[in-house]
């Protein structure tokens, strides 16, 4: 019992010295989850058993807020991710094109990842950048006036891993 | 005080009570489908507003504070017509199955839509569609009828502390359930029912067992035996119109036999059994030392409770089984022999208040005589539509004697239904065995409480510190106390529902009142019945019941001997608290230390 424990806690390391910060701390449960997404790309359900039981957090509530926010992925994604934003001004100005666009060139739709890994895709209620309109993020980088031939060019300049 | 006026009548209410109550305190009955005084205001389901003269929209007035000086209408036509609108909006993603429904008749949705006068669906828009959990033995839920109330959040967070019930996703995916919207069984859930008896539809069910028990009753083949559990005998009559609590155990035995039931025995002398192993081990435990405290276990949501969120005090519960378990060993074993039947064609029913015994007679430990001591397990709920289904009417029945030889119970096998009893009954016994003279006052009045009660009591040479429980919640703060060195107890009885068995999760659903503490003391009224029938009892005390006695003599051998010990004894395990959970509470300790 205590090997596979010890081997747990080796796998979880990293992640155990963020949550040891957090822990007898209230309203940390967000933080803890953007950190620990930063380290391991998405939040699989082990994670999220890991973190509710160091931080004696109950599941549904972990869940409640991961399912909450769009922020939070339960699935892991592409290696480049895009995030098409659909806020008001972006719809108007054009965003369902760029999603059929992306649909013809790499053959995704909102929720899943090519079938090589290199990008997945979601869409995002409203970046905030509205002024800039239609706005796509991808990875780190917020691109904004995008149109399908803009974004053409972006796929094959993220496209090399 | 605070003075407001309501629909043009004027209303003094202390600060801080919402309109909706102070509208209830001049008898305007604002309707609502989520709020539950004192336990759940989340303003969700918005059926509730009203309009306040000078603000621009309409309130919820479930949580809208009295102010002074306030104007409020509850009644205008744009009220009204705004009312219906919520709930049109409702009926259009509800299933329409009124018909079929469990619920049909008690339910808080499809009353509200009568009262309302719906007569169409003039929205037609999508619906939710969710997968039905049916995978737990004990409780249904079934997504499509809920209307995010949030009560069964609440219960399970406030009342049971278990905290299985949390809103998933969000806007019109928005839906409450355990983690991931996943079944029950892979959360930690004890199965205690509460949520069943606060959720306003059949979203939360308890697993229907009666075509079962039909079944059985219908097979020639079979010896079907039933036993009822203390509570019921007090709990059915309210169904059929009587006064709550109204005691009708004569008329409940002639019912079950009329079912078809080959014997209809007592799960009182089960009881009794348990309180007499109960209380010789823990006076065992005064000789040895402790463990302290004991938990009593025979609530099996308790049991749950202990093993899943407190794993250390997993050696301080009660070896000794539940009433039920410990009936069905019995039946299986002592009664088969003496009627000289195959314990194999004996199919044995328990009619319980509770749906967490569904799934305490399937656990793997639970098979004393061979095979499943118990086959199925029947809620008041179940119980009561099976009489409605036989056409036999409670009221109309003579009374009928229990048979013998598991039908003589004492006072205090009955009146472990009630918080407290269990604690009481065993106390009746220790309180000789340890004092060695007879006990003259029998009720304990310390220890019959409403929440969490503590008392002392002198039983010879021991000062015996005894503590009642009343719900999950209640046991947590006591147990974190206790962990933490404040608090020092000898014997404690943890209940998981309101009221103990009174108030079980398969009690009949009351849905009269959105006021909890209200809904509560309804329940507790059950227990009436029981002291009433404890009082009458020839013999009060377990180890005094001669039937008891006699069974020890010819049978079971001493209590806690190594007959009793592998009938009505088992161990207790550490559970996880999500299935798939890698590592237990336990070992996480180990590797932290």
């Amino acid at each position: 019992m205590k090997r596979t424990a010890i081997k747990r806690k080796e796998k979880y390391q990293e992640l155990d010295g963020v949550l040891e910060k957090y822990k007898g701390r209230k309203g940390v449960l967000i933080k803890a989850l953007s950190e620990a997404q930063e380290m391991y790309g998405f939040l699989s359900r082990e994670v999220l058993i890991h973190i509710a039981c160091e931080l004696d957090v109950p599941l549904s509530e972990v869940t409640s807020v991961v399912s909450f926010y769009s922020l939070f992925k339960t699935e892991p994604s592409g290696r480049c991710h895009i995030e098409i934003c659909s806020g008001t001004a972006c719809y108007v100005k054009g965003m369902q094109d760029l999603l059929e666009t992306l649909e013809e060139e790499i053959n995704i739709k909102p929720g899943e990842v090519t079938g090589d890994g290199r990008f997945g895709l979601s869409t995002v209620n409203c970046v905030g950048a509205c002024s800039a309109a239609p706005v796509v993020k991808i990875g780190d980088e917020l691109i904004g006036d995008v149109d399908s031939k803009r974004l053409k060019q972006l796929l094959g300049k993220y496209g090399h891993d | 005080m605070i003075n407001l006026t309501i629909d043009r009548q004027q209303v003094s209410v202390e600060k801080g009570t919402p309109v909706l109550e102070a509208a209830r305190k001049i008898g305007i009955d604002i309707p609502t489908l989520c709020y539950l005084k004192d336990l759940n205001a989340p303003a969700a389901c918005r059926v509730c507003i009203v309009q306040v003269e000078g603000r621009p929209a309409f309130e919820a007035s479930c949580v809208l504070p009295a102010e002074e000086g306030m104007v409020v209408h509850t009644n205008t036509p744009a009220v009204l017509a705004a009312r219906k609108q919520v709930l049109e909006l409702f009926l259009s993603d509800h299933p329409f199955e009124c018909l079929t429904c469990e619920r049909n008749l008690n339910c808080e949705l499809q009353r509200l839509a009568k009262r309302y006068g719906i007569r169409d669906l003039p929205v037609e828009g999508e619906r939710n569609h969710y997968p039905i959990d049916h995978v737990s033995p004990s409780v249904v839920r079934e997504p499509d009828k809920c209307i995010r109330c949030r009560r069964c959040v609440s219960v399970c967070e406030n009342y049971i502390s278990a905290n299985i019930y949390r809103m998933m996703d969000r806007s019109f995916q928005a839906v409450v359930g355990p983690a991931y919207n996943g079944s029950l069984m892979e959360s930690p859930c004890i199965y205690c029912g509460q949520c069943i008896t606060v959720c306003p539809t059949s979203a939360l069910r308890e697993q229907d067992s009666t075509a079962r028990v039909f079944e059985a009753l219908a097979n020639p083949e079979l010896h079907v035996v039933v036993q009822t559990a203390p509570s019921i005998r007090s709990s059915i009559a309210e169904e059929f119109g009587l006064p709550v609590g109204t005691p009708v155990e004569g008329q409940m035995v002639a019912a079950l036999r009329r079912l078809g039931f080959d014997r209809v025995f007592d799960d009182c002398v089960a009881a009794d059994i348990c309180v007499i192993e109960e209380a010789t081990e823990f006076m065992e435990r005064l000789k040895k030392g402790g463990p302290f405290p004991q938990f009593t276990s025979c609530c099996p949501s308790w049991v749950l409770f202990c093993e899943k969120f407190y794993p250390q005090f997993v050696a301080n519960l009660s070896e000794v089984k539940s009433p039920q378990q410990i009936f069905g060993a019995l039946v299986k074993t002592y009664y088969a022999k003496r009627a000289g039947i195959d314990p194999a064609k004996i199919f044995v029913v328990s009619v319980m208040p509770c749906v967490s015994k569904k799934y305490e007679l399937l656990r793997p430990e639970m098979k004393a005589s061979g095979c499943q001591d118990i086959d199925a397990e029947i809620s008041t709920r179940e119980f009561v539509r099976m009489l409605f289904q036989a056409g036999l009417d409670i009221r109309k029945l003579p009374r009928e004697e229990f048979d013998s030889p598991l039908g003589s119970a004492s006072g205090a096998g009955v009146i472990f239904g009630s918080t407290g009893g269990v604690l009481e009954a065993t106390l009746r016994t220790v309180y000789e065995w340890a004092g060695e003279k007879p006990l003259k006052r029998l009720e304990f009045e310390e220890v019959r409480s409403l929440e969490y009660k503590e008392a002392v009591i002198h039983a010879g040479p021991h000062e015996l510190r005894v503590a009642v429980a009343r719900g999950t919640g209640a046991a947590r703060r006591l147990m974190d106390q206790v962990l933490a060195g404040k608090k020092r107890y000898h014997f404690v009885e943890v209940m998981a529902c309101p009221g103990g068995c009174v108030g079980g999760g398969g009690q009949p659903i009351y849905i009269e009142t959105n006021d909890w503490n209200e809904q509560v003391s309804h329940r507790t009224r059950r227990a009436g019945g029981l002291y009433q029938l404890d009082r009458e009892r020839e013999y009060r005390k377990a180890h005094e019941n001669p039937v008891i006695l006699k069974l020890y003599e010819e049978y079971l051998g001493r209590p806690g001997g190594p007959r009793a010990h592998k009938l009505f004894h088992s161990g207790h395990v550490s559970r996880k608290l999500y299935a798939d959970e890698p590592l237990l509470k336990k070992e996480r300790d180990l590797v932290r230390r």
